[in-house]
């Protein structure tokens, strides 16, 4: 069972989903306040969705200031796992531990609805319960979703293989390269726009997005293959 | 200690797209406006400092842009210092 801190800043809204969703996928979660500058030792820390300090100025450009932060970024840098959704995601980009940059979606509305995404990655803590090319059906809930990356590290995070997932269809917010998710080069640290702590059960519309935190659990998955077996064509943890 | 006044304009950078710009534009057009080109939408910022000079205070406001009021991947920003 891993250790998973799910930090909490003034105006967080999906942290209590994402505690949920990490307990019903088997890890021990707790909350870690945006003050506290102990993680409590945690396997994994996530940066929950929401609206930290009201998007002012840009979405997560304050709470990555937060004093938490500082220890997040130790932890990330130490090669500790940690996954962003949403604005998780967003602050991971201000706070420079993942490239690239959120900005407003093309067409200005704030999307909230079920989106198609390709998982393009399965070699992070967060994906490695999907298989590559496996299509999900996940919610977004966003503003400011439009991933920007300049021309040489968009074609660095393509060549690199760090596209995690992938807009298919349709991609709702103009991001470049249809980019819904990606990880940093060292693949420990994961920010995703859409929410799957919201999709992990079959009475919220599918479970397409409970293998994010199932995932975190499948410890060495292809080694101890006992773990795991194939559920309606898919990995489903025992 | 002198007083300065700061004002810093924050911008997207032009390479892209600017979505609120070409709204803005799309509506300059509607109501009538001719003749309107590209439009860009960006963000001012008038901070009150306490600085020794003016070049202290251009070069702590220039910092304070690359630590928090400007992104360094989407934005460009420019200060300009005026004495109180």
């Amino acid at each position: 069972m891993r250790r998973v801190a799910v930090v909490v800043f003034p105006g967080s809204n999906c942290d209590a989903d994402t505690l949920d969703a990490a307990r019903a996928g088997g890890s021990d979660a707790y909350y870690v306040w945006h003050r506290e500058t102990d993680l409590r030792q945690p396997d994994a820390v996530i940066l929950p969705g929401g609206f930290s300090y009201g998007d002012y100025l840009r979405s997560g450009a304050i709470a990555r200031f937060s004093p938490v932060m500082q220890a997040v970024s130790a932890h990330a840098r130490a090669g500790g796992v940690v996954l962003g959704i949403c604005n998780g995601f967003q602050i991971l980009c201000e706070a420079g531990l993942l490239p690239g940059a959120l900005m407003r979606n093309a067409r200005l509305k704030f999307l909230s609805r079920p989106v198609r995404v390709r998982v393009e990655a399965v070699d992070t803590l967060f994906t490695r319960a999907y298989e590559r090319g496996e299509e999900l059906l996940v919610p977004i809930a966003h503003g400011d979703g439009r991933y920007v990356a300049d021309a040489e590290t968009a074609a660095l995070l393509e060549a690199g293989g760090q596209v995690v997932w992938r807009y298919v269809g349709d991609n709702p917010n103009g991001s470049t390269n249809d980019i819904a998710g990606v990880c940093n080069a060292g693949r420990n640290v994961v920010g995703i726009m859409p929410h799957p702590e919201r999709r992990n059960a079959r009475v919220l519309g599918g479970d397409d997005g409970a293998r994010v935190f199932l995932s975190l659990e499948a410890r060495n998955a292809t080694q101890h293959a006992g773990d795991m077996r194939a559920v309606d064509g898919r990995h489903l943890r025992v | 200690m002198n007083a300065f006044k700061v004002q810093i304009r924050v911008m997207p950078r032009a390479s892209l797209l600017d979505p609120q710009g070409q709204a803005v534009q799309h509506a300059l057009e509607s109501l009538g406006f001719t003749g309107v080109g590209a439009v860009r939408a960006g963000k001012h910022l008038v901070l009150e400092l306490q600085a020794a000079n003016r070049e202290d205070a251009a070069a702590r406001a220039r910092a304070m842009c690359d630590r928090l009021l400007a992104n360094p991947v989407t934005e460009d920003y420019l200060v300009a210092v005026e004495t109180t």
